[in-house]
């Protein structure tokens, strides 16, 4: 193993933002933030619709406002083959909402209320994902 | 109010994902490629977000009611039962094979770019089925 692209300052940085996030939607509307459960339950559910609805607007704005204020362009790069795109979109979507929880809800917000749930939800979707680029990374 | 404040608390979200380049799936990609050449930068993004929500949480869980709510909401569901690791399963596959989870997805289609479109639109497919299923 080699370690390659290492940016702790830039990581850490992004990753206190989306903390003073997560700590002021539950100081002030109460709840805890899962980015799956708020846009799921936006498609499927009438209650917080407008609420989940906001939040989701804002992350959209969040690039914008960054290139806005930084003058910086914002770089992605995505090659995978439409078919890829479609199953992992189906996956990512029909599997956070079977678990109740993605990447925020229980790496987050559950791992912060030290639900043994989330760590075990964590734990499982991190060693999945590292044997799923694993085996893609042979193919 | 708190509508306002949850389009906030998205921007600052979403800001966070770009600033933490989390919302590029090659990093992400980066970092669940622990056996090759390994990007351990997302762990900060971790560790970051952690570092404010665990004090907060367990500072304010008790208090009476949220500033703009009429109480807090928060999940009761302890039960480690098969669709949590089932999900996780999925959810862990999908996100290996593209390197996009909901947040970052969401955030990206702002960049306009094709692939994420189309990501977003069938998360929301296996959102749908899910709901559906279960």
């Amino acid at each position: 193993m080699n370690i390659v692209n290492f940016t702790p300052v830039s990581a850490l940085t992004g990753g206190l933002l989306i903390g003073l996030s997560v700590a002021l939607f539950f100081i002030l509307n109460g709840r805890m933030i899962g980015i799956s459960g708020i846009a799921s339950n936006f498609l499927v559910s009438k209650n917080n619709r407008i609420e989940n609805l906001f939040f989701l607007v804002g992350l959209i704005l969040g690039p914008l406002i960054y290139n806005i204020i930084s003058n910086k362009e914002i770089n992605i790069s995505i090659s995978n083959s439409l078919i890829l795109l479609i199953a992992g979109g189906v996956l990512v979507g029909f599997g956070t909402r079977l678990s109740s929880g993605c990447t925020s809800g229980h790496g987050i917000s559950g791992i912060s209320r030290f639900s043994l749930r989330s760590i075990i939800a964590t734990i499982t979707f991190m060693i999945v994902g590292i044997l799923t680029v694993f085996i893609t990374g042979m193919l | 109010m708190n509508k306002i404040v949850s389009l906030i608390c998205g921007i600052v979200f979403g800001i966070g994902l770009v600033i933490s380049e989390m919302i590029n799936p090659e990093k992400v990609l980066g970092f669940l490629n622990i056996f090759r050449e390994w990007d351990p930068s997302l762990a900060f993004v971790m560790i970051g977000g952690l570092i404010i929500s665990i004090p907060t949480f367990h500072l304010f869980k008790n208090k009476n009611k949220p500033l703009f709510s009429s109480n807090f909401s928060i999940p009761t569901n302890k039960e480690i039962d098969k669709k949590l690791i089932v999900g996780s399963v999925f959810f862990g596959a999908g996100w290996g094979l593209i390197g996009l989870c909901p947040g970052p997805a969401i955030t990206s289609i702002a960049l306009l770019n094709m692939s994420s479109v189309i990501f977003v639109i069938s998360m929301f497919v296996g959102f749908y089925i899910a709901s559906k299923a279960t």
